[in-house]
């Protein structure tokens, strides 16, 4: 307990670092009301120092930052994961930096999440179907996204008797390289890579989604790839021989009238 | 209990392209039609939000809701059939307009060959040719007898088009000159060109020009914004049913559509429909429509799992080959399409259109010698400029890791610099791959769910050997520093995007015994029920099939008009 009390004074430099810390001096539990307080305390000061991007020189409140599913602690897993998957390097943002565990756990909590538009009946014979016939449990993309961040962070006590989350990231990656190729076990009617999958995915949307989802902050995303986003025309550049590099917009331009 | 409607000439199952057009002409001459579509209405204001690729492309936004009513998907007649749970191999539309409205807008004629696709192969190759499980049929009706239809189709949505340069390809007079081309689509012409081939601009639906057809509907010029297929078009410059047909029909007054009305049966005693029994998805109240004539208009799968729901016709045995609802289910082989990776070319690849692409014929039908190949027909090439949106596309040279670091750099440096030729493969019957009612699982109301049986057989798996060299050779000669090359066929994927061209399952035929449908897309079991769709298809080209899906449903069109003032009778 000292070990992890002390854990907490030395690492206050991140937000993310804070809600790992408060995780492990809680032991995950979902926060009360007290320690909510905490944690906005804590990012409001995070946020005043923490170097921005915005013309005004510190960043605007982004009230999308907050969670609709995931418990803090999950959050934390699964931006870890993320970042993993899509990480920040010399070419541009990361996961994190584009906000794409908050974009996971609103698309989580809504349509995709309970799979409220696909057919959900049974019976069901997960073990009997092979990949070429996609979803086939009674599971939903919560509940599997939930074990599988469960899975992620019970390989990381086991090999390393730390969460997901505190890894290094090379550790990090061995345990996710794990889960893809299935060589982990998954006592559950989906299998790990189908949970990789899921994660690839939803990572590389909210990457790369319209940023009214939550995600792609600030069209980083597009920014990056030079993707123009939501333009009304380019016929006047089909033809054209070399690069058009055009300013991204989003589909706000379109409704923000 | 049901309420009975008063009577109409002509009702329509389903309200998109095939029941659009039999709408269009047949209030034109003054007869009555109610059109029933299960899902919403739907204008061109609906597409202002349209650039969103999670929400259109990712979450399918336009496609049908598979928790209301889904298929089951299995490889061959021994296993069992399991749901298609979410969006996959093909993308079903749903709503005015139906699948008309989300397409890509290439638009072909099917090949001389195709329709007398039995008869010319064995004259050219014998009849050793034809594999003992390929039920390989003539259509029962010749491309010249076809040409008026496609006319009438292609001045209707004005489509946008350069001559076919292949020799032995009909020439077509396009209504509008073709679309723009990207230096890319150059860049496929010129080496297609040096490799002794065919190539030209592909046949739009996505007008180049301005443009105002007979009906005088006058429609703008794409504006190659890169969200099209899956996507409906803001612009109207994409041909759908809702910017076309549907006001045609409309201005008439003869024409009402209910939407949100789900037809359950079609009602038939001795060998006559009396009219079909919906569902109000409102209310949940039940109808019957009567009608002097059934259009059966929804989607191939939808069309074929009504016949079988409503017991009419007789259902296909695989296991002796008799029966006809259901039988010669094909889809199309894509599996053919290399990767191009151009090191020092940076291609404005998010600008396109759906039907924006460079094409050749040189591999498909008959247009080459299959003497001494395994297989038979083929399939287009085609370099395709649709607009690439960058949540699907992350392409990277072979052996770039799928995630991390490495691939997150490799998928940005090479997102502007790769190209793709592709081939929408032709696939030919097989006596296992077939449409039937799935045994276990059922739609919201508790009916049985239409089950696809199909695999990819040997004539696919050998085309695709020699397809993908093609399309190899191609993207060498245009220049690229590496290329990636496919692997062999597999079995069906059903969760990977292929296409939404399913044909078959209640085909055209010259015998009763052999199809479902006369040539005039009439039932020869039940002589007021029509069914236009790809359904007809006896075999699916190696195409896309909505050029031919519409030249049928102004075939058949004439037939309903034809039986109306004939007062009844088969056609042929």
């Amino acid at each position: 307990m000292s070990e992890k009390e002390q854990n907490l004074t030395e690492k206050k430099s991140t937000r993310r670092n804070f809600l790992k810390n408060s995780g492990l001096t809680l032991g995950g539990l979902v926060l009360g009301g007290a320690v909510t307080s905490l944690v906005v305390k804590n990012d409001e000061t995070i946020t005043t120092s923490a170097p921005a991007d915005s013309e005004h020189g510190h960043e605007a409140t982004n009230y999308n930052k907050a969670l609709m599913f995931f418990t803090p602690e999950q959050y934390s897993t699964i931006a870890a994961a993320t970042e993993q998957i899509f990480p920040k390097t010399e070419v541009g943002p990361g996961a994190e930096e584009l906000l794409v565990p908050y974009f996971i756990d609103h698309q989580l909590a809504g349509s995709y999440g309970l799979m409220s538009k696909e057919y959900t009946k049974g019976p069901f014979y997960p073990k009997e179907a092979t990949p070429l016939f996609g979803h086939q449990t009674h599971l939903t993309r919560q509940d599997i996204f939930v074990l599988g961040i469960n899975l992620l962070n019970s390989e990381a006590t086991k090999r390393f008797e730390k969460k997901f989350y505190e890894l290094e990231a090379e550790q990090q990656i061995e345990i996710l390289t794990a889960v893809e190729a299935d060589e982990v076990e998954l006592n559950a009617a989906t299998t790990p890579s189908y949970f990789f999958k899921l994660l690839r995915s939803a990572t590389l949307e909210g990457v790369y989604a319209d940023p009214l989802y939550g995600g792609n902050k600030d069209m980083g995303g597009w920014k990056m790839k030079k993707f123009p986003g939501h333009q009304m025309s380019y016929a006047n550049m089909v033809e054209k021989e070399e690069f058009v590099d055009i300013k991204p917009q989003s589909l706000n331009a379109q409704h923000n009238h | 209990m049901a309420t009975t409607l008063p009577k109409t000439d002509i009702v329509l199952v389903g309200v998109g392209w095939t029941g659009g057009i039999i709408a269009a002409e047949l209030t034109k001459k003054g007869y009555q039609v109610v059109g029933l579509e299960r899902g919403k209405t739907r204008s061109m204001n609906d597409y202002l939000m349209v650039h969103d690729e999670l929400r259109y492309a990712n979450r399918n936004e336009m496609m049908q809701d598979l928790s209301k009513e889904t298929w089951t998907v299995r490889h061959d007649p021994s296993q069992r059939a399991l749901p298609y749970r979410n969006h996959g191999s093909f993308l079903v539309g749903d709503g005015l307009g139906g699948s008309g409205e989300h397409w890509n807008g290439l638009t072909y004629r099917f090949f001389p060959y195709d329709f007398e696709i039995r008869s010319k192969t064995i004259e050219r190759y014998g009849e050793d040719k034809i594999p003992a499980d390929m039920p390989l049929q003539d259509w029962g009706i010749t491309y010249d007898e076809m040409v008026p239809y496609f006319e009438k189709f292609e001045e209707m949505i004005g489509l946008s088009g350069e001559e076919n340069p292949h020799p032995d390809v009909p020439k077509i007079k396009y209504p509008t000159a073709p679309l723009k081309e990207t230096p890319a689509m150059k860049m496929f012409r010129e080496a297609a060109t040096s490799l002794g081939y065919h190539p030209y601009t592909a046949p739009a639906a996505t007008l180049s020009e301005s443009y105002t057809n007979k009906d005088d509907i006058t429609r703008g010029a794409c504006q190659y914004c890169g969200f099209c297929e899956r996507f409906g078009c803001e612009y109207g410059a994409k041909a759908s049913p809702i910017v076309t047909v549907l006001p045609v029909a409309e201005k008439t007054g003869k024409f009402e559509v209910r939407t949100e009305s789900s037809v359950r049966r079609i009602i038939h005693e001795n060998g006559k429909a009396t009219g079909v029994l919906y569902i109000d998805t409102k209310t949940g109240e039940e109808f019957i429509q009567p009608a002097t004539v059934v259009a059966v208009t929804s989607y191939i799968l939808n069309n074929v799992r009504l016949l079988l729901l409503s017991e009419l016709g007789k259902p296909y045995n695989h296991e002796t080959g008799e029966g006809v609802i259901g039988k010669n289910y094909a889809y199309q082989m894509t599996s053919s399409g290399s990767t191009g990776f151009f090191e020092d070319k940076e291609f404005n690849s998010f600008i396109g259109t759906g039907a924006l692409a460079g094409v050749l014929d040189d591999f498909n039908g008959d247009n080459f010698d299959h003497t001494d190949l395994d297989f038979i027909h083929g399939g287009n090439i085609a370099l395709g400029h649709y607009g690439r949106r960058p949540i699907a596309n992350n392409s990277t040279p072979k052996g770039t890791p799928s995630w991390g670091k490495e691939f997150k750099d490799a998928s940005i440096y090479w997102a502007h610099k790769y190209m793709s030729v592709g081939s929408q493969g032709s696939v030919m019957p097989n006596k296992n791959n077939f449409l039937s009612l799935d045994s276990q699982y059922t739609d919201q109301y508790g009916d049985p769910l239409l089950s696809i049986t199909f695999n990819y057989k040997e004539n696919e798996i050998n085309q695709q050997k020699y397809i993908r060299e093609i399309t190899t050779n191609i993207l060498k000669e245009m220049g690229a520093t590496e290329v990636s090359t496919p692997g062999d066929q597999g079995d069906w994927d059903t969760t990977k995007y292929q296409t939404t061209h399913n044909t078959g399952g209640a085909i055209m035929g010259a015998d009763p015994k052999t199809s479902a449908l006369n040539n005039y897309l009439q039932m020869w079991d039940c002589e007021n029920v029509f069914i236009p769709g790809a359904n007809a298809f006896p075999h699916n080209s190696g195409m896309n099939p909505t050029g031919t899906v519409g030249a049928l449903a102004y075939r058949a069109a004439e037939g309903i008009e034809k039986y109306l003032t004939n007062g009844g009778g088969s056609l042929v």
